[in-house]
């Protein structure tokens, strides 16, 4: 088509309607310049409100409503769901206690994706709360020579047991004294809950934690859309952002309405089990006092009320 | 005359000097400073839509090159305590003029450490969160949020102390002692408590044997005094040779003296946390062990650095031990690039890797930096050295050009 003497239509086109044309650029240019302003300012108050919202302890009841239904709002537009997000308060005079049954663990990870499903969490990259170590039954308890990605057809594997691992919801917790904004805190109930809106992803807390328990959004979870959990917790299970670290929380959303956490839940084996620690006739008051009980690096002085124990 | 004029004319002065009268070098090395930093703001700008997934990082191993280079600094910022110490507790006359030069490369290298926590952050945008009474500053329980204020303070403290006597010079007067001498000897504690404070958010980690052991910030404060006035040496070497500035051999020689003392000691700690691991033999020792080899029969990706950092190390010592070396030029120039070189492996790669490997579950995740993590610590080193070139080419043209001199004669 180098040829200049060339008049087929399709060359003398734009000169016939170059006054439309322009007309037509002109009013689009000011159209997408109008919505771009329009969206822009109503996207700018979004993120100007996410960017000074405050800490959840400074939250007035009010504030506390008008961020959760801001939350609820971006959460619909997001996923296409309608996620309900709770501030529960704790269950006074209740303290949690977990045990976990050592003899009686197979292995099997329903834990882990029940967990999943539950708790919101990413599908890619996968960041699982809970992980199961398998460990050689001649060696004990020696986390230097667990396997965390053993991958058999049939589990338990012959000579092996397995340990399931997540937040250990110290009394004494490392990850709370060392973080330097306060993101992070044990509740009265004794649940180490995380404010995602106002963690700064510095990763101390990570570090700081002995027991693996923590996980960073290293990028934007990925949560199919029909598989969202809408019954969720502000410190809980709600659908984290980018940059933040999220953890177990032994379900916030379920136990402070007296239900088990999903985990205990999907055992097939019974081996979970949770409770009120200060209730003297509760399950987990009885095998701490009856059963052959550990916890996991005593020496660290975290004092986890995450109990291990033999009960067969 | 107005204040606010004489702070115009101050700025748009010291503007034309850091920009004009450069040789062609000069404005090389500025073009190659900007090239690295627009490189790094593309790498940046890569992960800021990504997130850190486009970094090695994992959640094994969530602090990696960034916070390595980071502790490197604090480092190489402290070390300006080395030469203000003789200067003004001694009065000892030869260092004393080029003190400025270690304030500035205290406040170049705070620039450096403050850019890469921010790269290293999963929501810089929240940043002020850290912040007083608009934040929740962890006080006194976070060692990070401590690390934070000493940080900034010392930042401040330096910015001040190097630009009020570079305003100074510039109108002609004699800077007021009474502001200057207090201030300077505040910053000596202060650059101890930087780095001490910095191998405290490590050593106070009981979950990482590695780092938990009471001789981090011993080692950190020696190995500062080595890498820092390496870096000076060097500096006012070629500062000599392309301006007016001037510094006796007497000085150099005292400075190269200091360090040989930090490497004894440097070499010295180290060895004793090496013996104390490998005597006792307990299951920490395999942090060790995936630092100068490898674990469950794979080599380690590190082991090669953790050598050639210690080579370097034994090498300087030997170097700056033997004093015909050290008072030769030539020798000395290379005993200071490699203890620079040695202290920035150390502190960038050997220190907080292995810390991580295997992590506290037992598994190995074998963390590299990735070609992100590179490209964005070059960027970061350019701003570094931008801001640094551009206050000594300043502060030479006003405190040691010749008709200045004649000036204030």
């Amino acid at each position: 088509m180098n040829d200049p003497t060339d008049i087929s239509p399709a060359a003398a086109e734009p000169q016939e309607l170059g006054t439309s044309r322009r007309e037509f650029i002109i009013g689009t240019f000011y159209a997408l310049a109008a919505a771009a302003l329009a969206s822009g300012c109503a996207a700018d108050q979004l993120a100007l409100d996410e960017f000074v919202q405050k800490h959840f302890k400074d939250l007035t009841p009010d504030e506390l409503k008008k961020t959760i239904a801001r939350m609820e709002k971006k959460y619909w537009e997001e996923y296409g769901a309608n996620i309900k997000i709770n501030a529960t308060p704790p269950i006074p005079g209740v303290l949690y206690g977990y045990a976990l049954d050592l003899s009686r663990c197979i292995g099997c990870r329903r834990c882990v994706y029940g967990c999943i499903e539950e708790n919101n969490q990413s599908r890619n990259p996968s960041t699982p709360w809970i992980t199961v170590l398998e460990m050689d039954k001649e060696g004990g308890v020696d986390l230097a020579n667990a396997d965390a990605f053993y991958d058999h057809e049939q589990v338990p594997a012959p000579g092996k047991f397995y340990m399931p691992v997540a937040c250990q919801h110290c009394e004494n917790p490392p990850c709370v004294k060392v973080c330097p904004v306060e993101a992070t805190w044990k509740e009265p109930d004794g649940i180490v809950v995380i404010d995602y809106n106002w963690c700064i992803g510095c990763r101390c807390c990570i570090t700081a934690c002995p027991y693996g328990a923590r996980h960073f959004n290293w990028s934007t979870p990925i949560i199919p859309k029909d598989q969202i959990n809408t019954n969720t917790e502000y410190l809980g299970n709600r659908p984290r952002p980018r940059g933040v670290v999220e953890k177990c929380t032994w379900c916030i959303h379920r136990v402070r309405k007296g239900q088990y956490p999903k985990c205990v839940e999907v055992c097939p084996v019974g081996a979970r089990k949770f409770g009120n620690l200060l209730d003297p006739e509760s399950e987990i008051r009885y095998i701490l006092e009856n059963k052959r009980v550990l916890i996991l690096k005593e020496e660290l002085n975290t004092q986890p009320k995450f109990f291990y124990y033999y009960g067969l | 005359m107005n204040p606010l004029v004489k702070v115009k004319n101050f700025v748009f002065g010291t503007g034309r000097m850091a920009f004009l009268g450069g040789s062609p070098v000069y404005y090389g090395w500025l073009l190659f400073l900007l090239i690295l930093i627009c490189q790094g703001l593309l790498a940046y700008s890569h992960q800021f839509q990504l997130g850190l997934i486009s970094t090695g990082l994992r959640d094994s191993v969530s602090w990696g090159f960034y916070i390595g280079n980071f502790t490197f600094l604090v480092g190489v910022a402290a070390a300006a305590v080395l030469l203000v110490i003789p200067a003004y507790l001694y009065n000892w006359k030869p260092i004393r003029e080029v003190v400025i030069f270690g304030e500035m490369l205290a406040v170049a290298a705070i620039v450096m450490c403050l850019l890469f926590v921010c790269v290293d952050m999963g929501r810089p945008d929240r940043f002020w969160h850290l912040f007083p009474i608009i934040g929740h500053m962890h006080l006194p329980s976070s060692i990070m949020a401590w690390d934070a204020c000493v940080l900034n303070v010392y930042l401040i403290i330096n910015l001040f102390v190097a630009s009020y006597l570079i305003y100074c010079a510039y109108n002609g007067k004699k800077y007021n002692p009474k502001i200057v001498v207090p201030l300077v000897i505040l910053s000596i504690p202060m650059a101890v408590s930087i780095h001490t404070v910095t191998a405290f958010l490590y050593n106070g980690m009981a979950s990482r044997p590695y780092w938990n052991s009471a001789i981090l910030a011993p080692r950190f404060i020696a190995s500062a005094f080595c890498s820092g006035p390496a870096l000076l040496l060097i500096l006012f070497q070629i500062l000599r040779k392309v301006s007016d500035f001037d510094i006796k051999d007497e000085a150099i020689q005292k400075v190269a003296e200091y360090m040989a003392y930090a490497m004894v000691l440097n070499l010295f700690l180290y060895g004793a946390e090496v013996f104390k691991e490998y005597y006792s033999n307990t299951h920490h020792l395999v942090h060790y062990k995936y630092l100068f080899s490898g674990l469950h029969g794979q080599t380690s990706p590190i082991a090669v650095y953790a050598w050639m950092s210690l080579a370097f190390a034994v090498i300087a010592l030997v170097i700056f031990l033997i004093p015909k070396l050290r008072m030769t030029p030539m020798t000395m120039n290379i005993g200071c690039v490699l203890i620079y070189f040695s202290v920035y492996i150390e502190k960038g790669i050997a220190l907080i890797i292995p810390g991580y490997t295997p992590d506290t579950l037992g598994q190995v995740y074998r963390y590299v930096p990735s070609m992100t993590e590179v490209r964005v610590a070059m960027g970061v080193f350019g701003i570094g050295f931008l801001i640094f070139t551009l206050m000594v080419k300043v502060s030479v043209a006003i405190l040691f050009s010749p008709d200045r001199k004649v000036a204030h004669a």
